[in-house]
């Protein structure tokens, strides 16, 4: 009995490991599995074709509606079908960088602009540019594309601009009237406004999310025609960059800027201005909603971003994109470029961004919520009478760029170094990512 | 029955022998499915890592280079990889210190018979209740307690301890404390869970002995308290060090390492190099050098545990 027990324990344990050795292998042939299906149904004559698009947009939208256009879109493409792969946007990215570095790219990916340069060297990123060519489209209609040496990798379906939002009656209460348009009126108001619990300005410098250095500081370069590149390399020496900077830390010295800005985060500096601490901030045009959700009694208004004294140029306007590429490894490009050539689509662009509440990437595109609202339509006529400008898309490591440029920008408000000390450290720090 | 008696000896051989062999592979069939489970979870993903190290990049390249030993080079002679591993020292010890202090003296207060078991519940209950938060609720928390314009501020402000609103976490004086006191806060129940039990497990005759020899409460402590909880004290701070040193989301929740590099860690210093720069072959050396000094501390664990038993 014993033996018999003993051996049959021995076969179990020996057939539990080797159940547990298939188990563990068993992830690789499980994906195999899933590429055979589609190779078998396309060996077994079917002719529909099932294209992936990972994006962040759909969470963000209203239920359904994005579905509806890809409904819209397999109906006009009979033998197309789209698979929403649908994720917040730091998911989509990680999903994205893995399956740029793994060769299983979705067919269509949403795209933001920082990620561009670096997947295009990775060589995941099919060229637009050939795609567009050889379906003879008409590029003109297209607001804006993203080219790496003079091709392109990303379209922007949706641009959302970042207008700077003042609080009406903390301005009102320190004597002004109107929203500032310079520099001098703008710094001038910060000051004025600020005081016990107010802040003028609210500048978001978080290191984990630098971004507050391409919405809330190069903005004010980008604002008044200025620049922080030339000959697409970094140029943070130049007379536009080194003004913002020292104007910042003007505004900074004079006790404007709210506190925390070190560790601020875009949400923490729309949540100052939402309860009315911080009576100026440059946010996207997205969050008009989401203040009037959470303050409705906020009075607020949006304008164009301050410039220079004097500036008489159209303004660089900050944006954000949600853009769009197509995998180098799909095996359906040509299918892809349908679906990006559908969204990019005069209708559906209009269609897409009325509800996302954002600029279209197609300039014959009107979105129709900028007639129903006031502030939407401000915001409609500053985009028009300027130009969209972020600098940062298409910059290799853009996000690492910011980080860098934050460091310094941090020490130079400390009083740690000077402001040529400061530049020089960032355009050496820039030139190394190049 | 000649043949009988010659052939019976040597079927019954082959089978003792099966059976032998069979037995002999028991406990390589016990330990298998483990073995394949760290093979799998463990030794291969290490062994990749440690494999990236010695390349110039990996997954950003298509192609990748072996470059040796560069990657340590490079990360070894960096001043913020030193800022970092400094403040990861300065944060772990200080983090393990006061959940160890804290700890203990919360789990002397439950363990004291001068209030009744329902107190002492209720008690318990909110002493390990930051325990039961998940990080992220403990960063959104503290960053809001620690705002300028937070609740902390406005106690020290209105109660005239300051003149102005601290910028706990912006603030290069202050950064490292306030993550290190977070971290405190969240880590210490765990000692103090764990000291609990030993100190419920020390004879009751121990005390009474010394009481009899004419011990003072604070000689008890000293010399029977502290002496019994010492394979437990051990145990817990060598692995509240590994823990602590590779503590991750809340720093990266709270200052994302700044404000410049006040609160650098090693795994935040780690995280940027392979997801804000994509240099996973930089980010995988200096992994490897964490799971090294990962591993000096295991290695006391280890050590401590075998001449435990």
């Amino acid at each position: 009995m014993k033996k018999h027990a003993l051996r049959a324990k021995g076969r179990l344990a020996l057939l539990s490991s080797v159940a547990v050795m298939f188990a563990a292998a068993g992830c690789a042939p499980a994906a195999e599995t899933d590429a055979s299906t589609d190779a078998d149904a396309g060996s077994a004559g079917v002719e529909e074709v099932v294209l992936e698009f990972a994006q962040w947009w759909e969470p963000e939208l209203p239920e359904g509606s994005l579905r509806a256009l890809m409904d819209e879109f397999e109906a006009a493409n009979p033998g197309i079908k789209v698979e929403l792969l649908s994720g917040p946007y730091s998911t989509t990215k990680e999903q994205v960088v893995a399956g740029a570095a793994t060769g299983t790219m979705s067919d269509v990916v949403g795209l933001d602009g920082a990620w561009v340069s670096d997947f295009v060297k990775q060589g995941s990123l099919a060229n637009i540019s050939t795609l567009m060519e050889s379906s003879s489209y008409d590029q003109a209609q297209l607001a804006s594309q993203i080219q790496i040496d003079g091709s392109t990798y990303m379209i922007p379906v949706l641009n959302f601009i970042y207008p700077l939002y003042t609080n009406d009656d903390l301005l009102a209460s320190a004597g002004i009237d109107a929203a500032p348009t310079n520099r001098t009126e703008f710094r001038a108001a910060a000051e004025a406004v600020t005081g016990e619990g107010v802040s003028g300005w609210a500048l978001p410098l978080s290191l984990e999310a630098p971004n507050g250095i391409q919405n809330d500081v190069m903005s004010w370069v980008w604002a008044s025609g200025g620049s922080m590149l030339k000959d697409g390399q970094p140029d943070l020496t130049n007379p536009e960059v080194r003004s913002a900077i020292e104007y910042i830390k003007g505004i900074w010295d004079d006790g404007s800027i709210a506190p925390g800005s070190f560790t601020m985060k875009e949400q923490d500096k729309l949540e100052e201005f939402t309860n009315g601490r911080a009576a100026m901030i440059v946010s996207s045009l997205s969050h008009i909603n989401l203040i009037r959700e959470s303050n409705p009694d906020l009075n607020f208004s949006i304008s164009a971003m301050p410039s220079i004294d004097g500036y008489s140029g159209k303004r660089g306007i900050p944006y954000a994109s949600w853009g769009i590429g197509v995998a180098e490894n799909s095996d359906h490009k040509e299918e892809a470029w349908k679906l990006v050539s559908f969204l990019m689509s005069e209708s559906t662009n209009a269609k897409l961004s009325s509800i996302a509440n954002a600029f279209p990437g197609n300039t014959t595109a009107v979105p129709d919520f900028i007639e129903g609202d006031e502030l939407f339509g401000k915001a409609f006529e500053i985009y028009q009478s300027g130009f969209p400008a972020n600098e940062f898309v298409g910059l290799p490591v853009a996000e690492q760029l910011m980080r860098l440029f934050d460091e310094q920008l941090q020490l130079f408000l400390e009083g740690d170094i000077t402001l040529d000390e400061m530049l020089n450290a960032s355009q050496e720090a820039w030139v190394a990512e190049f | 029955m000649t043949q009988l008696s010659t052939s019976r000896p040597k079927v019954l051989g082959v089978k003792a022998q099966r059976a032998k062999f069979m037995q002999s592979l028991t406990p390589y069939g016990f330990v298998a499915p483990v073995s394949a489970l760290i093979l799998v979870l463990m030794i291969i993903p290490i062994a990749i890592v440690i494999g990236y190290s010695t390349l110039d990049n990996v997954i950003m390249t298509p192609e990748s280079r072996f470059v040796g030993l560069d990657n340590y080079v490079t990360i070894l002679t960096d001043g913020t990889f030193y800022i970092a591993a400094r403040n990861s020292l300065v944060f772990t010890l200080g983090s393990v210190t006061a959940h160890f202090v804290l700890g203990l003296a919360f789990a002397t207060l439950l363990n004291t018979r001068l209030l009744s078991p329902f107190v002492k519940t209720i008690f318990r209950a909110i002493f390990i209740l930051p325990w039961l938060f998940t990080v992220a609720i403990i960063a959104v928390l503290w960053r809001m307690l620690l705002n300028p314009n937070g609740i902390i501020n406005y106690l020290l402000v209105s109660s005239g301890i300051v003149d102005v609103g601290v910028e706990w976490l912006s603030s290069r004086s202050t950064a490292l404390l306030a993550v290190t006191v977070i971290n405190i806060w969240a880590g210490y129940p765990f000692f103090m869970v764990s000291l609990l039990a030993g100190l419920q497990g020390i004879p009751r005759d121990l005390y009474e002995a010394a009481t009899v020899d004419g011990a003072s409460a604070w000689q008890q402590f000293w010399h029977v308290t502290l002496p019994q909880l010492r394979p437990i004290i051990i145990s817990m701070m060598i692995l509240d060090m590994i823990w602590t040193s590779q503590q991750f989301a809340l720093i990266w929740l709270t200052t994302g390492g700044g404000p410049i590099n006040a609160t650098e860690m090693l795994p935040t210093y780690t995280y940027k190099l392979a997801f804000s720069t994509y240099e996973f072959g930089l980010a995988s050396a200096s992994a490897v050098i964490i799971l090294l000094l990962s591993m000096v501390l295991a290695f006391f664990y280890v050590r401590h545990q075998k001449v435990k038993d």
